[in-house]
């Protein structure tokens, strides 16, 4: 139990995704304007991460370690997150629609992406079994939520703000982002993985 | 003529970094040293290049309604060729490079220029497009890798050029480092930008003033 308890915190909060591996950084950047639109999608990266990487495992110790395929990985997983985004997104509309109206459009912005693609190739790597490549998934994906919505607080602070015209938008949020990686750098170390 | 303008446009004025901000992943995650920055700055214009002279080439085959998951087919493919390749003759950068190899696939650049220029234009045009891009890419990698590197370490390329007077700050080629480094290379490039266009309007100024 605490072996997967340290996991989940290691990639929640000492490995963050955003902060010390620099994945996701389009959505991070794109999605932080709005604090309801980032817990939105925080949420949807969660839920997605998570599917998607219990179907990469089952396919990667079923099909393509058994048949020798292994250097198809790549290929594979990312047809396989991409259907499966979409056949999510096809039930979702057509039984939840309420659910749909709120984060259906994350659903498919998420679709092709560093985060989703990047843990189950992280468990592949680690050589994770089930049960852990799933709490892997979760963890990684409720550390990118957390980073997502402190950073979207931070930057709504940030419009009221005096910053140097040439710094303002883009370039201010990525220096932003650098103090919220100094924060969380200060986690790192703290659980020997 | 038009065709050194379609590599051109990549360099400076749409540089996939700085202008687009697209692909950020890796231009903070490989560039903390000039080595790393290079070898994926070239993997990733070989990708482009390959990825637009395929989708240029079967753009009237492709139906519109399936395009981007043939785009992603298509670019996967070529990343894991790329991968064998760099995995059989250069394994220390492999190994260097590790999960953000694989995860060119999902550079938002590679599937931009295929949706963008390749899906429109002919062959020709569409491969000197992803040529320019890429250079423009590898140009931005390599600078970021160089500033990190210099700053944070002291060197270049692996050689050591500041002397043993300095001591580097080692948060530049940490994590946070990456950040706050290219933010301040795009402010750098937007106060560039604001000058020459207040340039350009203070030289109209004086030419209305003289009519």
């Amino acid at each position: 139990m605490t072996e997967y308890f340290l996991l989940f915190m290691s990639a929640a909060i000492v490995n963050n995704f955003v902060l010390t591996r620099y994945l996701g950084l389009c959505i991070f950047f794109g999605v932080s304007k709005n604090y309801h639109a980032s817990t939105s999608m925080g949420l949807a990266i969660i839920s997605i991460i998570t599917l998607s990487s219990m179907i990469t495992w089952v396919i990667e110790h079923f099909i393509l370690l058994p048949l020798g395929l292994y250097f198809l990985k790549t290929i594979v997983f990312v047809v396989v997150i991409a259907v499966f985004v979409q056949l999510l997104e096809m039930v979702i509309k057509k039984f939840m629609p309420t659910l749909y109206n709120v984060w259906g459009i994350y659903l498919l912005l998420v679709a092709t992406n560093c985060v989703i693609l990047g843990v189950p190739l992280i468990n592949s790597e680690a050589n994770f079994t089930f049960i852990k490549s799933t709490v892997n998934a979760l963890g990684s994906g409720t550390g990118f939520a957390i980073a997502l919505i402190l950073f979207a607080s931070l930057r709504e602070k940030l419009q009221f703000s005096d910053v140097p015209k040439s710094l303002d938008g883009l370039p201010i949020a990525f220096i932003l982002a650098g103090m919220l990686a100094l924060a969380f750098q200060g986690f790192s170390g703290m659980i020997p993985l | 003529m038009n065709l050194w303008k379609e590599f051109t446009k990549g360099l400076v004025a749409e540089n996939p970094i700085f202008r687009l901000a697209l692909s950020l992943c890796p231009a903070l995650a490989v560039t903390s040293n000039v080595y790393n920055a290079l070898g994926m700055g070239v993997t990733v214009l070989f990708v482009i290049t390959c990825n637009n002279i395929v989708v240029s080439a079967f753009r009237n085959v492709i139906h519109p309604k399936v395009r981007v998951p043939v785009y992603i087919m298509s670019i996967a493919t070529i990343v894991t060729v790329a991968m064998l390749t760099l995995e059989a003759y250069l394994p220390v950068l492999f190994r260097e490079l590790g999960i953000y190899l694989p995860l060119v696939v999902v550079f938002a650049i590679i599937l931009a220029r295929a949706e963008v220029f390749a899906a429109k234009n002919s062959v020709i045009p569409s491969m000197i497009d992803g040529l320019g891009m890429g250079v423009g890419f590898t140009i931005g990698m390599v600078t970021i890798g160089a500033i990190r590197e210099i700053i944070g370490n002291g060197s270049f390329f692996g050689y050591q050029i500041l002397g043993s007077w300095y001591h580097p700050p080692l948060i530049i080629i940490l994590a946070p480092g990456g950040f706050i480094v290219i933010g301040f290379i795009i402010g750098v490039m937007n106060l560039n930008e604001k000058r020459k266009k207040d340039k350009s309007e203070k030289a109209e100024m004086a030419a209305g003033g003289t009519i």
